[in-house]
């Protein structure tokens, strides 16, 4: 535009630089409280200029909060959950798209609702099904009276368990289970001429050959956006690795910052406290400046 | 919209869907079910039980001071983070997308601050905003006593919403700009040809295409409230003081894993639930709008 | 090599039926275009033939062997695409290698065969690239050689040149003209340019509202339409058409003001017909001449060989092609002259060919 806003101008870039300072000063104040020893963080006010403790704070948060193997969990259920969500909502979205069979729009519709309701509402019985797995398919079995027909033919009493507390699969499992992704391709999948599809079935591939050869690699972006989305979104997860890691082999970084909280009573170590926050607070940061792209194509995607 | 091509064999079609079809059954249909059962029986931890009350789970609730307290709580801070999530956000995009110098510096650090864990955040805040160190001490040494999220239930809900809306004016401004961007640049040109201003053309053409976008993000920001709250109030007031911070979904946890009063939380996610359900109609109601601007 | 019997085929969706009941029959080695305007199901037929459609009714048959419920891949069959549908992930090697891959033939054997293909359609030097780096003809190319790499029994094409300039499609007419000779292959090209449609074809079938108008010799279909439609559909510019009613001595067209005296054979008074000329058949002569009609002069539009001319015929639109070196001008008078042996008649109810008037001795207009 031609036209000349010299004070307009200078507003927008006062007040984005506002933002910016506001959007950067906790990253800032954090590293700066992280460099500190015990007094000059509980100095009022904490002095601005870094001081020198910075990789022993750093050393002793990782001691305390034990982060090694537990930014190792982590970054495994960050993983797995946008590995299994990447492959998983593919599946889905294209059964969904590409087959016709009766109950396809029920299913779709299954799928949908589960957008609806995030898992920190429905916390208590998941928690419920994760320790025993298998408990919905024993109520079914028991309801239906096939329990009591199965033992009363073989005699064999029916006692399915099957515990996931404390494993990775408990932690990954019910973070997959939202239709988030599914409808991320199945938007994608629409747009593929279906040209490449009957070109495909003019080579001879079936429909299993034609999601791997053709399908999947298109889909190369959308997975890398819902890659970044998903493992971001993990790796930011509390509640539920909270609840789940009752033991803390398998406890995630995110979960262990309440082990760094200062003590009420004696000096507060918020050095030690923010070199841990530093810690856990990096690797999603690396992903977001990293994945850029990937991160607002994917989140825009997913959430429309 | 539907594919014109499609595969013969169905058996398998299927087949492609289960896996996710089984994942949602066991960890969301079934928990949901459950927790309507549970919602509506007197259950005992851990099983031994359970005794068919009916709706006393929900009447006892909703009797209790401490469940309205919560439900008061939650509506406050879903109301001011969201306000000043989106408000923030709405003004920083819009000047974004002005594209001065440095717009595209601004594009990447703004949204910085979403990918940060709820906790690790809260953390990070818990000692900016605390009482005797960090940076409302110097505050504090001015006024003494003027803040203390510790004792004071205020502060303390000030606090929260401080943490969640930095982590939201992130998120809103990816939206927001995204929205800006979207609009074709020849219609603001064409508003420019017409006459109008920078300001006006704001008011007239920019704000209202993405009115849709506002009314998402204003769904998104009052659900991810109820949810993504929880970490920054497990790790910055646990619910505290006297209850004043103890948001629906802390609440949740707290009465089924503390007080393991699994009937209660039961009620309450189901009450919850409810809640969320009827926003996202709502919004399923705006984005039919949203449709017609395209 | 291959025939492929069609008999009665049909395709209904939901709603509508696009193709009702059609036959035909192709000898193996044929060059066979299917010429039609656009919805006359002609690429449903071409898609049913491929396997990529449903055949809703009837049967379609290749080598005698009865495919309705065969797979694409089980029919022997390769198909060029009107956007070529290339794989965009792949590059020119592994788009032509796809089909052999899929069916598991050796990586040796494999690329010896793409090495094979590229040489004919000089695709050469760009088998590592990816189809968005190259040009229309190229993607064109690749997609013939995707179909050729299977060696298949039957070649189908839809429209696979219209995304191409006027240039491009001239040239790559010629190349799958050329490329059929040598291969000798059933082919089934589909199109709606006639122009393709009349220098491919060793047969051509005119297709309209999911009926086949007729069969035959380009030649055949150009000098005896066997319907109006076909006779308007095939010919540029299109063939005139002037209504008429029979009657006790002849022919009156244009509302009685003219009069072709043929004697009347076989057809009731008062029967509605159409007579068609072709422009290339009239003759511009004087105004006034013995047995020409007058008509005034609309518009012309040169062509360098020649001209179209444009003229009004007592209110009905008529148009000339001249070679020849007269410039009338808009408004002027000009005298057609056609030859009875060059008109075509057709039931104007029908549309179908009346032969009845072309064995009699013809007698010029008064």
């Amino acid at each position: 535009m031609v036209e000349r806003t010299p004070i307009l101008n200078f507003v927008t870039h006062l007040v984005l630089f506002i933002g910016f300072v506001l959007a950067v000063a906790p990253f800032v104040i954090v590293a700066i409280a992280a460099s500190h020893n015990l007094k000059d963080v509980n100095d009022v006010p904490m002095p601005l200029l870094p001081g020198s403790d910075f990789w022993l704070n750093i050393k002793t948060a990782w001691t305390t909060a034990d982060l090694g193997p537990k930014l190792l969990n982590s970054f495994i259920m960050a993983a797995g959950v946008a590995a299994g969500k990447v492959i998983i909502s593919a599946l889905t979205a294209f059964s969904i798209v590409y087959f016709r069979y009766p109950g396809r729009t029920f299913i779709f519709w299954l799928i949908f609702v589960t957008l609806m309701l995030p898992l920190e509402v429905r916390i208590v019985p998941t928690y419920a099904v994760v320790a025993n797995v298998l408990s919905p398919y024993q109520t079914i079995l028991d309801v239906t009276g096939l329990s009591w027909l199965i033992e009363k033919i073989s005699g064999v009493r029916i006692a399915l368990s099957f515990g996931l507390l404390n494993s990775y699969t408990g932690l990954i499992l019910p973070l997959i289970a939202t239709a988030t992704g599914t409808f991320l391709y199945r938007q994608f999948f629409l747009t593929v001429p279906d040209e490449l599809t009957e070109a495909a079935r003019m080579d001879g591939a079936g429909a299993l050959r034609f999601f791997i050869d053709i399908l999947l690699p298109l889909s190369r972006t959308n997975m890398a956006a819902l890659g970044t989305i998903m493992f971001l979104w993990a790796w930011n997860q509390y509640l539920w690795p909270l609840l789940v890691t009752t033991d803390q082999s398998h406890a995630t970084a995110v979960t262990e910052l309440k082990q760094l909280i200062p003590n009420i009573g004696g000096i507060p170590e918020w050095n030690i406290a923010m070199a841990g926050t530093l810690i856990v607070m990096l690797p999603p940061l690396i992903v977001v400046v990293a994945m850029q792209r990937w991160f607002v194509r994917g989140l825009i995607a997913t959430e429309k | 919209m539907e594919k014109r091509v499609t595969f013969s064999r169905r058996t398998i079609g299927i087949l492609f869907a289960v896996p996710q079809l089984l994942l949602i059954f066991t960890f969301f249909y079934w928990p949901a079910g459950q927790a309507v059962y549970w919602s509506l029986t007197l259950q005992q931890p851990w099983g031994g039980g359970n005794i068919w009350v009916g709706l006393d789970n929900f009447r006892s609730i909703l009797s209790s001071a401490d469940y309205w307290n919560s439900i008061a709580a939650s509506l406050v801070f879903a109301a001011i983070s969201t306000g000043l999530a989106m408000f923030v956000a709405l003004v920083l995009a819009a000047l974004t997308d002005r594209q001065l110098t440095g717009s595209r510096f601004y594009r990447v650090v703004l949204i910085w601050p979403y990918g940060i864990a709820a906790p690790a955040l809260a953390l990070a805040f818990r000692f900016i905003l605390a009482p005797e160190a960090g940076f409302m001490a110097v505050v504090n040494q001015a006024w003494p006593g003027f803040w203390d999220p510790g004792l004071d239930g205020v502060d303390a809900m000030a606090s929260i919403i401080a943490a969640f809306s930095w982590k939201y004016v992130g998120y809103n401004f990816i939206f927001f700009l995204a929205a800006f961007q979207a609009i074709p640049r020849s219609l603001i040109e064409a508003a420019a040809m017409d006459g109008s201003g920078v300001i006006r053309r704001f008011r007239d053409i920019q704000f209202p295409l993405i009115t849709p976008t506002i009314f998402f993000l204003l769904v998104i920001n009052i659900t991810e409230s109820f949810q993504d709250s929880f970490g920054i109030v497990d790790i910055m007031t646990s619910g505290g003081p006297a209850n004043a911070t103890n948001l629906m979904v802390y609440k949740i946890y707290s009465d089924g894993f503390k007080g393991l009063d699994y009937s209660g939380a039961a009620a309450q996610s189901i009450i919850l639930m409810l809640l969320i359900i009827v926003l996202t109609i709502f919004q399923f109601r705006f984005i039919e709008r949203r449709v017609h601007y395209r | 090599m291959a025939s492929i019997t069609i008999r009665d085929v049909t395709k209904s969706y939901a709603k509508s039926q696009v193709v009702h009941g059609v036959d035909l029959d192709i000898a193996s080695g044929d060059f066979v275009v299917i010429l039609g305007p656009s919805g006359c199901g002609k690429s449903t037929l071409l898609r049913m033939i491929a396997g990529l459609e449903e055949i809703s009714g009837g049967e379609i048959a290749i080598d005698g062997t009865v495919v309705n419920r065969l797979e694409p891949r089980e029919r022997g069959c390769a198909m060029v695409f009107q956007n070529y549908a290339l794989y965009p992930h792949m590059s020119v090697a592994q788009n032509i290698g796809y089909s052999l891959k899929v069916a598991g033939v050796p990586a040796a054997e494999r690329t010896q065969r793409i090495q094979a293909v590229a040489r004919i359609l000089e695709l050469e030097p760009m088998l590592d690239r990816k189809p968005a780096a190259l040009s229309g003809g190229q993607r064109q190319r690749v997609a013939m050689g995707r179909a050729m790499i299977r060696e298949p029994k039957v070649f189908l094409f839809d429209e696979p040149l219209s995304n191409l300039d006027a240039k491009l499609r001239v040239q790559m007419r010629s190349e799958i003209r050329k490329l059929h000779r040598r291969l000798n292959a059933t082919s089934v090209f589909v199109t709606h340019d006639q122009v393709e449609a009349m220098t491919l074809a060793d047969r051509l079938v005119v297709m309209n509202g999911g009926r086949v108008e007729q069969v035959g010799t380009p030649g055949e279909i150009y000098k005896r339409p066997a319907s109006r439609f076909v006779a308007t559909f095939v010919g540029a510019p299109a063939m005139n058409i002037l209504e008429g009613v029979v009657e006790l001595d002849g022919l009156s067209l244009l509302g009685d003001s003219r009069r072709l005296a043929i004697p009347r054979v076989g057809l009731p008074v008062g029967a509605k017909v159409a007579m068609g000329i072709r422009p290339e058949a009239v003759r511009l002569v004087a105004p006034g001449s013995q047995g020409a009609l007058n008509a005034t002069v609309d518009l012309v539009e040169e062509l360098g060989a020649g001209r179209v001319i444009y003229v009004d015929l007592d209110g009905a639109a008529f148009s000339v092609v001249t070679s020849e070196t007269v410039h009338p001008a808009p408004g002027e008078t000009v005298g057609l002259k056609i030859s009875p042996e060059d008109m075509h008649f057709f039931s104007s109810e029908t549309g179908a060919r009346l032969d009845v008037f072309k064995a009699s001795v013809p007698v010029p207009a008064h």
